[in-house]
């Protein structure tokens, strides 16, 4: 059914190029497209972003090339699809980051709101709250517990200004009404060696990079932050669960065009995501990863455009309370 | 016998038709990029970065690896054949290897060279499986104390076996430092010394430093004196060393393996130091010290064990620790991280394939090498007739090729295009670019670490001390300072240093 919808799609698409060739950007793709992402090649959105990107291609008949302009948390490949010609045939692949660098950097090269066209959110990974494995708590309450009577003790470690572990850590303190002694490190993988060696006593981050120490039992873990428990962690209660919940969040993923992008592009975009996000091969690697694909009502601009402007006013708050800035 | 169980499931990975491939493809270009001067292994690993993705993790690091040691044989074919040393740690063996190769032993230089190595390398790749796995258990209690005290005893070594002035060694540590605090402080957000361009707000990239300071660099000394790069095409006769070349290659061969494994462990030293520290030795323990210089056999066996051993052991930190103990080392963290595998403590535990069968393709490299290299040495030789006019062009070309790759960023092809400058500088003030990176490398990881250990400590400095390993290891840092600044000591490590001018 889905591919019967698929090839009618796909026929109607090439039926109205058919009539209307002399139109701009009406036979839109007719070469390549790049898609820029804006963290190095290897890690968790570089990943989403290729079998997206390999899916969706087949859809738009198109291949799309996926560059990476890592550097300053993802606002160098956000500047770089900003400034470029609105044709269609530069996206961007950002996750929440978008939002939040709108008040992390106080001088950004663009106008976050005003600058993009919106094509669909693509997925929204979970966070899961850890700490070291001789942790006394047991539980949510008694790890809040802990840290209220030892504030000046307790240390939560993150992956550096901006990342995922940073902001989830912060809205940790904003939830629990308690300032903890911030640790920084430079990427996931150092902050959570020294989880492991209890070095450190808490830390908040996504499932991608969690869900193998949790299983393996050398962390403790206390809730995860999607509205349902996960299927390969059925032990653990949600945030909500667990009665904390203005500490539901997830790592969320869309797909953006600079402003002007004539809507026909956007639209075979949109359509094409839609139709990537239902490929049985992109799902089982999201599983893989810890997430799943967004559901096809969000994978559309208005609601990646809601989402976007929901979180900006969400995270100004948080962002400017910790009164930590990243330039 | 976990050790025999791990080697075997090593080899069997190792051993599949694809990683054998990998691992040949690995070896030759190392061995061809060793025997160009110009470009090393860190310039060509960083090209072949992008490849890589499309490989299986084992195959890329596996090749990358080959590239590695490759370089070091590589390196000293040329080294011996026409006194150009095609790795900075074959410097060593260019002294006697040459003038053997004068006296028309070149074939027996050649070959102790390679069987050399080809023992170290046997002997080191057994060190690396019986001594990862104690080393991982040690290395989760190493907190932000530790790796700071590890990274001064890694900076005060590279000061201290560091070539020509010490002044200028240190001169150059400190350079490399300052360039490491370019870009985001990570506990502030705060931008230093980002000159406002955003595209430094990361930092300096590493490899287009390297390739700038190193590569490029290269090139214009090189193009200095086109005219008296003649290729002396020394009669390659006799290939097989005589038997009182075996019996004087013997011990030298099993000092240098020795020294090699150990230093080839500690980050920031690693093979250059090694043959380095084995050629003073040799020299100490010699019967005939007068021969040195004048094609002694042992000043070939023992740096290039050296120097082979300390390759090889140097996967020892990046594969249980996750520290990079050289430059070449910090891009194979790279590679393994754009394959999803955070290098750390638990790679032998999560990924025992990947982990034993780059152990294993280790020894199977090194019996590659063997085979190819004594054959291939006509071939080799012949690379170095292209004309510079053709061959630099391409090197540049493909250079900066690779380092835009990385990233995308044309900032980074201004910062190749400045450090070549800054590089070709240093070498006319005859300071080592080496002792710059291992600081530009070293620099950032110190500060980190420093300040984090003091936020743990809640701002006590005794941390350093009352922390059993940390204080250790400043130790193991204060006796090699003593033993540097022993008067004996230095003169005679002048003394080494002043014949290989």
């Amino acid at each position: 059914m889905k591919i019967l919808n698929a090839v009618l799609g796909a026929t109607a698409l090439a039926a109205l190029s058919l009539f209307s060739a002399s139109a701009n950007a009406q036979g839109y793709p007719e070469r390549q497209i790049t898609m820029v992402v804006p963290f190095s090649a290897g890690g968790p959105t570089d990943t989403v972003t290729r079998l997206v990107a390999e899916s969706m291609s087949k859809d738009l008949g198109q291949q799309i090339i996926v560059e990476n302009v890592g550097g300053a948390g993802g606002t160098l490949g956000a500047a770089r699809v900003a400034n470029a010609e609105p044709d269609g045939y530069t996206l961007l692949l950002h996750h929440i980051g978008m939002a939040t660098s709108a008040t992390l950097y106080r001088k950004l090269p663009y106008d976050t709101l005003n600058a993009f066209e919106y094509v669909g959110l693509v997925t929204e990974v979970p966070m899961t709250l850890l700490a070291r494995k001789d942790m006394e708590a047991t539980d949510l309450k008694g790890l809040i517990d802990y840290a209220k009577a030892n504030q000046d003790k307790v240390t939560v470690a993150n992956a550096g200004i901006g990342a995922a572990s940073h902001l989830c850590g912060m809205l940790f303190m904003s939830a629990i009404e308690t300032s903890l002694v911030t640790v920084p490190y430079k990427g996931t993988g150092p902050a959570m060696t020294d989880l492991l060696g209890g070095q450190v006593d808490i830390m908040c981050d996504q499932t991608t990079n969690t869900t193998k120490q949790i299983q393996a039992g050398t962390v403790k873990a206390y809730a995860v932050t999607s509205p349902e428990r996960l299927d390969v962690l059925k032990d653990l209660p949600t945030v909500k669960e667990a009665g904390l919940p203005q500490m539901e969040v997830g790592i969320w993923h869309g797909i953006y065009a600079p402003k002007g992008t004539p809507k026909e592009a956007i639209d075979k975009l949109s359509k094409a995501l839609q139709v990537a996000l239902k490929d049985p091969n992109v799902a089982a690697r999201f599983v893989e990863l810890g997430t799943k694909p967004s559901p096809e009502a969000d994978a559309t601009p208005e609601a990646l455009k809601a989402k976007l402007e929901g979180e900006i006013a969400r995270w100004k708050p948080v962002i400017e309370a910790a009164g930590q800035y990243a330039d | 016998m976990d050790l025999l169980n791990n080697l075997a499931l090593g080899f069997s990975t190792a051993s599949s038709l694809a990683n054998l491939f990998f691992c040949l493809i690995g070896v030759l270009l190392g061995t061809l990029i060793g025997v160009l001067p110009g470009i090393g292994p860190t310039a060509t690993i960083a090209m072949l970065l992008p490849i890589t993705f499309q490989l299986e993790p084992v195959s890329s690091l596996i090749m990358l690896a080959g590239i590695y040691y490759g370089a070091q044989y590589g390196g000293s074919t040329t080294a011996i054949l026409i006194n150009l040393p095609g790795e900075s740690s074959s410097a060593v063996t260019a002294i006697d290897g040459y003038q053997m190769a004068r006296k028309g032993k070149a074939g027996a230089a050649l070959a102790i060279a390679a069987l050399g190595s080809f023992f170290a390398g046997t002997v080191s790749t057994f060190l690396v499986a019986i001594f990862a796995p104690p080393l991982t258990e040690i290395a989760l209690q190493f907190g932000a104390a530790e790796y700071f005290s590890l990274m001064v005893v890694g900076l005060v070594s590279s000061i201290a076996l560091a070539h020509g002035s010490m002044v200028k060694a240190l001169a150059m540590v400190v350079l490399g430092l300052l360039l490491g605090l370019v870009g985001t402080d990570i506990y502030t957000g705060t931008p230093r010394f980002t000159l406002g361009i955003r595209e430094y707000s990361d930092g300096l990239n590493f490899v287009a430093v390297a390739v700038g300071v190193f590569g490029i660099a290269e090139i214009l000394r090189n193009l200095e004196n086109e005219k008296s790069r003649t290729v002396l095409m020394a009669k390659v006769s006799g290939l097989m060393p005589t038997k009182e070349d075996f019996k004087a290659m013997i011990a030298p061969v099993l000092r240098g393996t020795v020294i090699g494994s150990v230093l080839g462990i500690l980050p920031g030293g690693g093979a250059i130091l090694a043959a380095f520290a084995s050629y003073t030795i040799e020299k100490k323990v010699s019967k005939n010290p007068q021969e040195f210089g004048q094609g002694a056999v042992a000043g070939v066996a023992g740096p290039e064990s050296a120097n082979n051993a300390g390759a090889q052991t140097s996967f020892i930190p990046l594969l249980t620790l996750g520290i990079p103990a050289n430059p070449v080392m910090a891009l194979m963290i790279g590679a393994m991280i754009i394959q999803g595998i955070v290098p750390g403590p638990n790679v032998a535990t999560e990924q025992p394939a990947l982990f034993w069968g780059i152990i294993a393709s280790m020894w199977i490299g090194n019996l590659m090498l063997v085979v190819l290299n004594l054959p291939l040495i006509g071939l080799w030789v012949k690379l170095l007739t292209i004309p510079y006019y053709v061959l630099f062009p391409i090197i540049m070309a493909f250079c900066s090729i690779g380092v835009y790759s990385v990233n995308s960023n044309v900032y980074d092809l201004y910062s190749v295009a400045f450090f070549g400058l800054i590089g070709y500088v240093l070498s006319k003030l005859r300071c080592e670019p080496a002792p710059l990176l291992l600081g530009f490398v070293l620099g950032p990881l110190l500060e980190e670490n420093l300040r984090r250990a003091m936020i743990l400590s809640r701002g006590d400095p005794s941390t350093f001390v009352t922390r059993p390993i940390s204080a250790t290891l400043l130790f193991i840092a204060v006796v090699v300072l003593v033993i540097v600044f022993l008067p004996s000591v230095k003169a005679k490590r002048e003394a080494v240093f002043q014949e290989e001018d």
